[in-house]
């Protein structure tokens, strides 16, 4: 029962409160970096460097008013806000992290995740059309058209793994790529693709459209306040966590060491480099944010639909070729 | 292969209880407030007039009917995908002609404006305003426009001496 088997109680409750660690921390992080980024110094008052001001945060919210406004739709209102983080929780059980350690082998893992995905476009839509407020229902619908079109390439980008491993099975993906190498080399347009889909899917800067508050106030979630906006909010964090996971896991080669430098325990050896990979990626999209403008919204709607979508399906029909061609 | 799928329902179970049970917290330990603006809607602090239901623009419901297409697609290249092997280049010559009419589509689509945001009065307006090599920069040309002295009709016809000039040039 205590031991570290895929699936055993241990894992389940390591894995969730780790992730819910790991978002929290996420937060300060970002703000941190992102301080230093703009020659300012960021939340570093609670505790040392400020490491607990999610935990301050946190106590903050759950005192707050949990408003619910008379002229918004109740029902829809107060359910948009816990799909989020409830669909991007659940996509972490398929996550392989380590040899043993994982919550579930799902065969079909790939597709639970991009459905996952799916699900959570129902949040921002919801919230925004219940609110009845004009700049929440500017962002919903911006957030709904936004989501619904990255999500079509953003399952056609991963194809091409399918076919090179023959799985969606994500830990077998990764033992692929033990054997084949890295499918960032052979996969590297699907690769471009996933990442900028995965940003518009986590609703990340640049593609902060939905909520804009420059133009929007704050879009969807505008007259959201308290535990219900911190929901959206740690929601968005564990979805940034979950892209950052991903992508080490699809293209990266997961929780294998790279240049052989594996350390001596294999369990603790795959935890350390899947959390090293995560970590890279995390820093590379606090990074963006930090870099990069907001596109707009026609802009960024033509660049999925003229640009993306053909780029993954010629990546897809080339990739079959080859597979073909070599006859493995 | 039998799988057992015990380890996932309860991690979900765990999930569902626990984020609702973080607004149940929220709503018994929070606070209540009743002041003359609480119950208004915030839209940057100006009084909201009329009603949140607004008409939605039309570019809104093309993407949608544009995700049904293409996402349909997208699960028919799925079950490709995982069976390559099997159907061999037999599958992959049907997957190659199903893609090439779903990327025409796509071509018909952007030609014929189904993917354009802006109505036809904004698109005239726009091509009015372009400059040298397509480049819009209004505020520029609104200030040049102030410190010339000649009134809109010599502008207009500056313009077309200009591109009359370029046509005899090539």
């Amino acid at each position: 029962m205590f031991e570290f088997v895929v699936g055993s109680p241990l894992n389940i409750v390591l894995i969730l409160g780790a992730v819910l660690v790991a978002a929290a921390l996420l937060i300060w992080v970002e703000r941190r970096v992102l301080g230093f980024l703009n020659e300012r110094l960021g939340p570093n008052r609670v505790g040392p460097w400020g490491i607990a001001q999610s935990l301050a945060d946190v106590g903050k919210l759950i005192t707050k008013e949990d408003w619910v406004p008379p002229f918004a739709d109740k029902l829809p209102f107060i359910v948009a806000p816990i799909i989020v983080p409830v669909v991007m929780l659940l996509s972490f059980a398929v996550i392989p992290i380590a040899p043993g350690v994982g919550i579930m082998d799902l065969n079909i893992g790939l597709l639970w995740v991009l459905a996952m995905a799916g699900l959570g476009s129902y949040s921002a839509m919801l919230g925004g059309l219940a609110s009845n407020n004009k700049f929440s229902l500017l962002g919903g619908l911006r957030a709904a058209g936004q989501m619904i079109s990255y999500e079509v390439f953003m399952g056609i980008s991963i194809l091409g793994i399918v076919i090179l491993s023959d799985s969606f099975n994500l830990r077998e993906i990764v033992e692929a790529q033990h054997k084949h190498g890295w499918f960032v080399f052979p996969q590297f347009i699907g690769f471009i693709v996933f990442v900028i889909a995965g940003l518009a899917e986590t609703k990340r800067w640049p593609f902060d459209l939905a909520e804009g508050e420059s133009e929007i106030i704050s879009g969807f979630n505008t007259e959201y306040s308290g535990m219900k906006f911190g929901l959206f909010f740690v929601g968005e964090y564990i979805g940034m966590l979950l892209l950052s996971a991903l992508i080490p896991v699809l293209f990266f080669g997961g929780w294998y060491a790279p240049f052989g430098l594996e350390l001596p325990n294999a369990i603790i050896s795959g935890i350390f480099w899947m959390c090293a990979k995560t970590g890279c990626w995390i820093f590379f999209f606090i990074l963006v944010r930090a870099a990069l403008v907001r596109p707009r919204y026609d802009q960024l709607m033509n660049y999925g639909w003229l640009v993306m979508l053909p780029l993954s399906l010629l990546n897809l029909l080339v990739t079959g070729a080859v597979v073909l061609a070599q006859g493995n | 292969m039998n799988i057992d799928l015990w380890p996932l329902l309860i991690y979900t179970l765990i999930v569902v209880v626990l984020v609702p049970g973080l607004l149940v917290v929220s709503s018994l330990l929070g606070q209540r407030r009743q002041d003359h603006a609480t119950h208004d809607v915030y839209e940057s602090g100006v009084v909201s007039t009329g009603s949140a239901q607004l008409k939605i623009a039309v570019p809104f419901y093309l993407t949608a009917i544009l995700f049904i297409i293409f996402d349909l697609e997208a699960a028919f290249l799925v079950a490709w995908a995982i069976s390559i092997r099997e159907s061999g280049w037999l599958g992959y010559t049907e997957v190659f002609v199903f893609i090439f009419i779903l990327l025409a589509g796509l071509l018909y689509l952007w030609k014929s404006g189904a993917l354009e945001w802006r109505t036809l009065r904004q698109q005239r307006d726009l091509a009015n305003l372009a400059g040298e090599g397509g480049v819009v920069n209004v505020g520029a040309r609104a200030a040049a426009a102030k410190e010339s002295h000649h009134d809109h009709h010599d502008d207009h016809g500056h313009d077309a001496h200009q591109a009359g000039h370029g046509g005899a040039h090539h």
